[in-house]
């Protein structure tokens, strides 16, 4: 009974197989015969035929085709090899287990490669002196998680090759050894006390400074909105003056209220140039959702809340020129950007940072124009300053060489008060 | 204790007999309205596998954009519409499917398709019950879940498109719907069907509970229960603490929609308008979201955990290296997850102080995760390795665990965080460790116990081939993203167009972008395989693992109540494989010691005196030397 089931089934595969290829070949050179005879004609362009889906449908279900004729196969052989009282012809067991060993060997080289080409393409080394520090921490913590991950996954895998099953031996009834699940309880716990320590006491560094009286640090007010940020810089008092989001018009983008003193001298800026070697104390704010201010060169990151204030102090330790050197590429630029999803253009929402010198930030932070204009000082029923016509007139070039020119620095500051 | 069971037992052996000579089930109540644990599981399976067929599609829509943000493709105009203008998928709508895919991974599938499928089914199974303690409130717990679905499958079908603020939905994005489209109509939406999930969650929760503690069969104490359902039962244990307070904050968030209350806004602007909101904080939401949100990530893994620990232990023939261990270091993490949520914002403007303290409680709950790694690893050694597909899968988990687990180190140290926090990284870290790790638990179950829920055996070549090739890709596509992260590139960003520095991270996204393809189609061989076995797949027989737990023996066809005679009693635990001096390789949790003298070893007895003197009288007379405690 089984041996005629056998004859039969092997048969009808030989047939099957046979039909499959007389009618495969027999396809291929109809196709052929017409390929032939279309490019005489005029050549395909195959182009639109990659690029439809139908393309890649029918290439799918040929694969699907492909597979299932293999199992078929397979499941011939077996079916041959069960007829014939022989043992099973395929060891799945060992090739899975190869498999596994393979996997070990490729993945390790895939591990290689990543860390060497993708790794080499990560952000350069911190421009930040907190930075330096979670460089540090970032390394040590990844040798060790390397080692771990690597000797888990050699002693997985290798495991998993050595003990696949055998019919000659059975396993080692071994349900616990409590010196060796204390081993690996203490041991991971005693390194993990250690990153806890480090990572502790840098992040107390970070956020709890000792202020250095020779060394105060320059505030910059920095407030987002859906999608682009607002730098303020606090002018010659180095105060960031008040603010009320109730008092936002389309004159006043920030809200800033101008009976508040510090605020008249408040500056604003198109790019975050900071001084290298001088801390820096953001003032993080938001007008609408949250967003976060992200610097990842320095190493900064801290969510804007509506409603809520936030710090970050840091210390730039290198110039962009210098960096564009160290990178080796001119075009090299610091930037800040958004981190937390805050709407359909939270892809784009970037400023440049400058990194100078120290003289060349004192020259740029003069140029900047001052925030109060005279229809702010209208607003607030503060005393005009002269020249209202310069309002009417954005032509007049803001002349930056003009220490005591208050007006025109209101001038050149009509055009983004206006763009809000 | 034993009594209580053994009146139980009797209670239900009577209703049992009761049901049957009463009652003929049709169709309604057999396949669809049904109060059997079994065909519940069945039915959490099955909307879990879709579900998570969908999220798969929704991330290779996003995927697609990300590799080929300036093609176009037809065929997405065609499906999606106004939504893909030109082919081209709008900003918008890329964040709500970044956001759905979330949403559905995290909760439809890794909470309902895994718990609900495996609680559901294993433990009556493996603890000798007839059913759950509330078969009509498992019944409720499974629809309320389908409704949750359906609603927020629906959100796709309106104008405003469904929600968008990312999964984990932070206010003032999703409060204002002028902020984002999602979060008009469509947040509604994802709110109400949050709510509804909530509500199965605990009901289903309230039901794993009471039936572990109470209805265990004769002899099932705590310490002899499968590892399978110590998970369950934690897992179940944080969804009833922890859920209850998504609500309450989903609930305030519906409030801030819809009736004008402040709770989460405060000093709002949109555009020119300010608006009345004042008093509330952002952060709130981000304290009641992440004391779920943590929790629910060790609810997706403490299943897989679990699951895995069993089929490595079945297909090792070896017991699993240190239970007690394996338990403990369960309910550590229980006890930790509720402690460590601040990981989330430690760069939300939360006080920094705070940021410390969670930190430390973070990398706490890295000690037991090793143990559980290394006993994993103890458990295969020395083991005679059975490759079925589910050992694969529950290797691959091993793998995932580690390789996930290891970043978890970076990103609970506040410091590095700094830095990391919102890029790639943390996508890559946890769509390792949560999302592959917990996939690959949940595959390891359904090829493990497909047998016990359809009869049949599910095709083990095919299984193969899904299992390499899930696994070889999973890591080709969450790889590469380490290293985006760590470049600064945020996650969640439409397009890598705009920014210099990450233009050279577009050949990674085509390539990860065909990985994540050949991933999903992949699963093709999976659909094909479970579908396919459910009518043709060979008939299985009771207990084809040679597997030592109680749903083993019961009938390969189903019945209501489980066993036909008396549910059987428990005698050992349940790890008793390659148990030197037994015949074959398992000892059923069901074989008495009294049948295996020849095995039997001291600590068996736990100390029990009679026993003891039993097991010396016969030693003696058998001339069997046995060293002693």
């Amino acid at each position: 009974m089984s041996l005629r089931k056998f004859i039969s089934n092997k048969t009808i595969a030989a047939l099957a197989v046979i039909v499959t290829v007389f009618a495969n070949t027999s396809a291929f050179a109809q196709e052929a015969a017409a390929g032939a005879a279309a490019t005489a004609a005029k050549p395909i362009d195959m182009l639109p035929i990659y690029k439809s889906v139908a393309f890649y449908t029918l290439l799918f279900l040929l694969v699907c085709l492909f597979i299932a004729i293999i199992g078929k196969a397979l499941r011939v052989y077996e079916l041959t090899r069960e007829a014939q009282d022989k043992p099973e012809g395929i060891n799945w067991n060992t090739i899975n287990a190869v498999l596994f060993i393979l996997f070990l060997i490729v993945g390790l080289g895939g591990v290689y490669f990543e860390y060497t080409v993708h790794g080499s393409m990560i952000l350069p080394d911190a421009a930040s002196e907190h930075g330096k520090k979670i460089d540090q921490m970032f390394n040590i913590t990844l040798i060790l998680t390397t080692i771990v991950f690597i000797g888990t996954h050699i002693v997985l895998f290798v495991f998993s090759y050595i003990y696949k099953h055998s019919g000659k031996r059975k396993a080692y009834y071994y349900p616990h050894n409590n010196a060796l699940e204390r081993i690996w309880t203490i041991v991971p716990a005693l390194v993990l006390t250690v990153l806890v320590l480090m990572g502790f006491l840098t992040w107390r560094s970070i956020f709890y400074k000792i202020e250095d009286p020779n060394n105060k640090p320059i505030s910059i007010e920095v407030t987002s909105q859906q999608f682009s940020w607002t730098i303020r810089y606090p002018g010659a008092d180095g105060v960031v003056g008040l603010k009320n989001y109730k008092l936002i018009t389309g004159t006043n983008g920030l809200g800033m209220d101008f009976n508040d003193k510090n605020n008249l001298d408040d500056q604003m800026a198109e790019e975050m140039v900071i001084p290298v070697n001088k801390p820096v104390r953001l003032i993080l704010t938001s007008k609408d959702v949250l967003h976060s201010f992200y610097m990842p060169h320095f190493r900064v990151q801290l969510n804007t809340v509506p409603g809520m204030t936030s710090y970050f102090e840091f210390t730039p330790t290198i110039t962009t020129a210098d960096m564009q050197a160290k990178v080796n590429d001119p075009a090299f630029k610091f930037l800040f950007l958004c981190s937390k999803i805050c709407g359909s253009g939270h892809y784009n929402m970037q400023k440049v940072v400058r990194v100078v010198s120290q003289a060349e930030y004192d020259a740029w932070i003069a140029e900047q124009p001052l925030i109060i204009n005279n229809d702010l000082r209208k607003e607030f029923n503060l005393p005009l300053v002269a020249d209202p016509a310069a309002g009417a007139t954005p032509a007049a070039p803001a002349d930056s060489t003009a220490t005591a020119g208050k007006d025109s620095s209101a001038v050149a500051m009509n055009k983004p008060a206006l763009k809000k | 204790m034993s009594t209580i069971t053994l009146h139980d037992t009797h209670n239900n052996d009577h209703h049992d007999g009761h049901d049957h000579g009463h009652h003929k089930e049709t169709f309604i109540t057999k396949y669809i309205f049904s109060q059997d644990h079994k065909m519940i599981a069945k039915q959490f399976l099955i909307t879990g596998i879709v579900m998570a067929v969908i999220a798969m599609g929704l991330s290779i829509l996003f995927r697609l954009q990300l590799a080929w943000p300036d093609k176009s493709f037809p065929i997405l105009e065609t499906f999606l519409g106004k939504w893909a203008e030109g082919g081209r998928i709008k900003p918008d709508f890329y964040l709500a499917l970044v956001t759905i895919h979330g949403t559905i991974m995290v909760f439809f599938v890794l909470t309902a398709g895994l718990s609900g499928t495996f609680s559901n089914l294993l433990i009556p199974l493996q603890l000798g019950v007839r059913d759950m303690a509330s078969p009509f409130m498992n019944m409720l717990s499974y629809w309320l879940f389908f409704v949750a679905c359906v609603i927020m499958m629906a959100s796709f079908f309106i104008e405003t498109g469904p929600a968008s603020a990312g999964w984990t939905v932070y206010p003032p994005l999703s409060a204002i719907p002028k902020a984002i489209s999602g979060s008009a109509m469509g947040m509604t939406l994802w709110l109400i069907s949050m709510v509804l999930f909530v509500a199965s969650q605990l009901m289903g929760g309230i039901n794993y509970i009471s039936t572990v503690l109470n209805m265990r069969t004769k002899g099932m104490d705590l310490w002899k229960m499968p590892l399978t359902i110590w998970a369950f039962f934690l897992t179940a244990i944080l969804g009833v603490l922890s859920f209850p307070v998504l609500v309450a904050g989903v609930v305030l968030l519906i409030f801030d929609r819809s009736f004008g209350t402040s709770f989460y806004l405060s000093d709002i602007v949109m555009g020119t308008q300010v608006l009345p909101n004042e008093g509330g904080s952002p952060i709130l939401w981000q304290h009641l979201f992440w004391f779920l949100g943590h929790p629910e990530v060790y609810i997706v893994i403490m299943p897989a955990l679990g699951i895995s620990s069993e089929v490595i232990s079945v297909n090792s023939r070896k017991p699993i290296f240190g239970y007690h261990a394996m338990v403990y270091s369960l309910i550590g993490i229980t006890v930790l997850s509720f402690i460590v949520w601040g990981h989330h914002m430690f760069v939300t403007g939360m006080n920094p102080l705070l940021g410390g303290v969670f930190m430390i409680t973070t990398l706490i709950i890295a000690v037991p995760s090793a143990v559980k790694t290394f006993n994993y690893l103890a458990t295969l050694w020395r083991g005679n390795i059975r490759f079925t597909p589910a050992m694969l899968c529950a290797i691959g988990m091993v793998s995932f665990f580690i390789s996930g687990g290891l970043t978890g180190i970076f990103l609970g140290n506040a410091s590095l965080d700094i830095n990391l926090h919102d890029t790639y990284f943390v996508v890559a870290h946890f769509h390792l460790v949560m999302g592959s790790a917990a996939i690959f638990g949940m595959l390891a179950g359904v090829y493990h116990w497909f047998p016990k829920m359809f009869g049949r055996m599910m095709n083990a070549k095919l299984g193969y081939l899904h299992f390499w090739l899930t696994f070889i890709c999973a890591y080709l596509v969450f790889f590469p993203l380490h290293f985006l992260g760590l470049d600064g590139v945020p996650r969640r960003y439409y397009a890598f167009t705009e920014f210099e520095f990450m233009q050279k991270w577009v050949t990674v996204n085509v390539f990860v972008t065909w990985a994540a393809i050949v991933a999903a189609l992949a699963q093709v061989a999976f659909l094909f395989n479970f579908f396919y076995s459910i009518f043709k797949g060979k008939k299985a027989t009771q207990n084809p693992w040679e597997s030592n737990t109680l749903e083993w023996t019961t009938p390969v066809e189903h019945i209501h109540g489980n066993w036909p005679g008396e549910i059987p009693t428990v005698h050992r635990w349940p790890y008793d494989y390659s148990k030197p001096g037994a015949e074959e390789d398992f000892i059923p949790q069901t074989v008495p010691y009294s049948q295996t003298m020849h095995s039997n070893m001291p600590h068996d007895f736990e100390g029990n005196a009679e026993s003891e003197r039993i097991q010396r009288e016969w030693d003696a007379a058998n001339g069997i030397v046995r060293e002693q405690h």
